[in-house]
């Protein structure tokens, strides 16, 4: 049963990651994305790493691909000028995409990383908690790691503001609390005058 | 489960830096372009604290704490020192520089002390994960600081480049950390000594190991690997220029240390060939295409190219002797190269960047003390006695003998009397050539007396080689 539903999800995700760079609409490939996120979150459960697959979900389904989804819609890109020397090097590219691909089972073949040279873990209690046991691991032994990486998203977060913030003098703005705030003798005034006569 | 409580001590110095930094990031904003010297001198002090603790622990053996992560050794601690020191000197002569050109914000200096703690933890790395992300801390950080000027399409240009260039250069280091990782099941760098040393893993240590050598090389700047360097080190405003240039090049030092001298020791053999190739491509192409350069600070990219070939030929020897001539070299390129870009500085003015080769025409004439200043950085970059950059060579070129690559020291020789040529130009040009620009230099005092004294402790350095060289053989117990 789990091996049918391991198979099930790993053709779901083969099939998504494959449209996903041959759909000819970026909205479709972006949605392909999804789909092939939501198969490996659904895969990383069946290995027990359940936080790592709501993560999975929250963070790549939920924030990023959305954004991603914003800008692809906002930019509307013609993919056509980016496709064109496809053909061209097609069969460079197939040959040297050959050659690697050998290359590397050749050095790194399944006998190094193959079924039979890794053991099978455990399976683990059903009270078992891996988000807890993540926490704990975080915290503790990893801590400094952490930290570290925590410092890298501040970097991140200065770097953005620093390269995008602009203050521009003499832009105008609404300031809604003044705007709400007037009453009519602020602004209109009634001016007293006499009446015109046209002149003989 | 059990968990005993780190040792914090021997991270004084990194959590100093990132307590200052994060207060300098608070407090800037309270500040105005009237009162920013506060930002710029509490920066300083930051480094100059953290020298303190750094040199404190100078001697007092080797801690490992964080679970086998942090490694404080006195390699760490001299190293550190350096780092300071040059990034100290980058600060200084930015100010002005900024200043003038409406570019002095807080971030510059934030950003710098950011880079300065990645730097820092990728020296005191012992685990593959702290190499990565000490390394990502410094290369996000120098991204936004080579797009810091934001105005200009030439630095945002160089910045895309460099970060692309860059993520690539990450992704190759990573997937040879990968293969590491999978070979051994430990990211811990001694657990990978132990199994290179036992012989274990046997073809996938070296397919790991072609890859981390490719993202060390484009970290370097080591041609293949070097596309980036020049267009970088042109496109960005000359302070982080200065800042890229020096700096980085100490911790890209302590990066292979850790990861080819320390991790992947057993391999030696391996990882020297790879080394060979990278170390004679860095000299031609650097040295000769140099050569063909007006931009002076294209012409330094391309010398800072040569350079890094240098000091690979160091490392690559795998001796103690070797990695103890590279930390040399290491550190004393860096004080060289900040001279060098704060020589560009200081002859700028607002509306005018001295960055061809033409601006230094006739220095001589115009300013005899800072002519003579630039010959003694452009002698210690072409390696010519009594200069510290003369010393640096000799102690590669001996390390690179004593290993029996009699030849490489040979193919070094001759490409850097190539080299010579170009460095050579720069003084004849500020000798015997008459002077195009008569306007006087507008640096301020700060900058010309520090410029000076570093120019001078390149010849003291050159002349009185032996306490650094000292310093350098005790870091690798000689």
């Amino acid at each position: 049963m789990e091996q049918a539903i391991f198979y099930f999800f790993s053709a779901v995700l083969i099939f998504a990651a494959g449209m996903v760079i041959t759909a000819r609409n970026p909205v479709h490939a972006v949605l392909f994305l999804v789909l092939a996120f939501f198969t490996s979150a659904a895969l990383w459960l069946l290995l027990e790493a359940e936080f790592l697959a709501i993560v999975l979900v929250l963070v790549y389904v939920g924030a990023v691909m959305v954004l991603f989804l914003f800008v692809v819609m906002m930019l509307d890109i013609n993919l056509a000028p980016l496709r064109e020397g496809f053909a061209r090097y097609l069969p460079v590219g197939v040959l040297v995409l050959a050659l690697v691909v050998l290359e590397m089972v050749l050095v790194v073949g399944p006998r190094l990383f193959g079924a039979e040279a890794v053991t099978v873990p455990a399976r683990q209690a059903a009270e078992y908690s891996n988000t807890e046991t993540l926490g704990e691991l975080l915290y503790t032994v990893y801590v400094y790691p952490f930290e570290v990486a925590s410092v890298i998203l501040l970097v991140a977060i200065v770097a953005a503001i620093a390269l995008t913030l602009r203050r521009r003098p003499g832009t105008l703005k609404q300031e809604v609390g003044r705007q709400v705030a007037a009453n009519r003798g602020e602004r209109v005034r009634l001016v007293r005058m006499a009446a015109e006569r046209s002149k003989r | 489960m059990s968990f005993e409580v780190p040792q914090f001590s021997p991270a004084l110095p990194e959590m100093f830096v990132l307590a200052m930094a994060c207060l300098v990031l608070v407090l800037d904003l309270f500040l105005n372009d009237r009162t920013r010297v506060v930002t710029y001198l509490l920066s300083q002090a930051t480094l100059v604290g953290a020298a303190v603790l750094s040199l404190g622990q100078y001697g007092a053996g080797t801690a490992v704490t964080f679970s086998g992560m942090f490694v404080a050794d006195d390699v760490g601690h001299v190293l550190k020192a350096f780092i300071y020191l040059t990034v100290f000197l980058a600060f200084l002569y930015s100010r002005d520089y900024l200043r003038v050109r409406e570019l002095l914000r807080g971030e510059f200096f934030v950003l710098g002390l950011f880079a300065v703690l990645g730097m820092m933890v990728m020296i005191s790395a012992r685990n593959l994960l702290l190499v990565y992300l000490g390394l990502e801390l410094l290369s996000l950080s120098l991204y936004a600081l080579v797009a810091f000027n934001r105005d200009s399409s030439q630095a945002s240009e160089a910045a895309m480049k460099y970060f692309v260039t860059g993520a690539l250069a990450s992704g190759m280091l990573l997937y040879g950390m990968s293969m590491l990782y999978g070979a051994t099941g430990s990211l811990d760098l001694a657990r990978v000594a132990e199994s290179t040393a036992a012989g274990e893993g046997g073809l996938v240590f070296q397919f790991g190991l072609v890859f981390l050598v490719v993202g060390i090389g484009f970290k370097f700047g080591a041609v293949p690997f070097h596309m980036w360097v020049p267009d970088v080190y042109e496109g960005a405003p000359t302070p982080v220029t200065l800042f890229v240039g020096s700096a980085p090049k100490v911790a890209a030092f302590a990066m292979v240390i850790r990861l080819l001298a320390e991790g992947l020791g057993g391999l030696q053999p391996h990882w020297e060939g790879l080394l060979v190739v990278l170390v004679i491509l860095s000299l031609a192409v650097g040295n000769v295409i140099a050569i063909a350069q007006t931009n002076l600070k294209r012409m330094l990219a391309y010398s800072t190219i040569s350079h890094m070939g240098f000091l690979l030929l160091g490392v690559l020897s795998g001796t103690a002797m070797g990695y103890s001539a590279a930390m040399f070299y290491a550190v004393t390129y860096a004080l060289t190269a900040a001279g060098g870009f704060g020589m560009i500085i200081l002859l700028s003015r607002n509306g005018f960047e001295a960055d061809r080769l033409e601006d230094f025409r006739g220095l001589g004439a115009r300013s005899p003390w800072f002519a003579f200043i630039m010959l003694v950085l452009m002698f210690s970059m072409a390696g010519v006695p009594p200069t510290v950059g003369f010393y640096a060579k000799l102690a590669v070129l001996q390390a690179a003998v004593g290993a029996d690559l009699v030849w490489l020291a040979v193919v070094a020789v001759v490409f850097s009397v190539i080299g010579a040529f170009y460095y050579l130009r720069v003084v004849r040009l500020m000798y015997f050539e008459p002077a195009q620009d008569a306007a006087p230099l507008e640096a301020g005092g700060d900058l010309r007396l520090v410029i000076s004294a570093n120019g001078l402790a390149l010849l003291a350095l050159g002349i009185f080689p032996g306490a650094l060289f000292a310093v350098c053989n005790s870091a690798f117990g000689l």
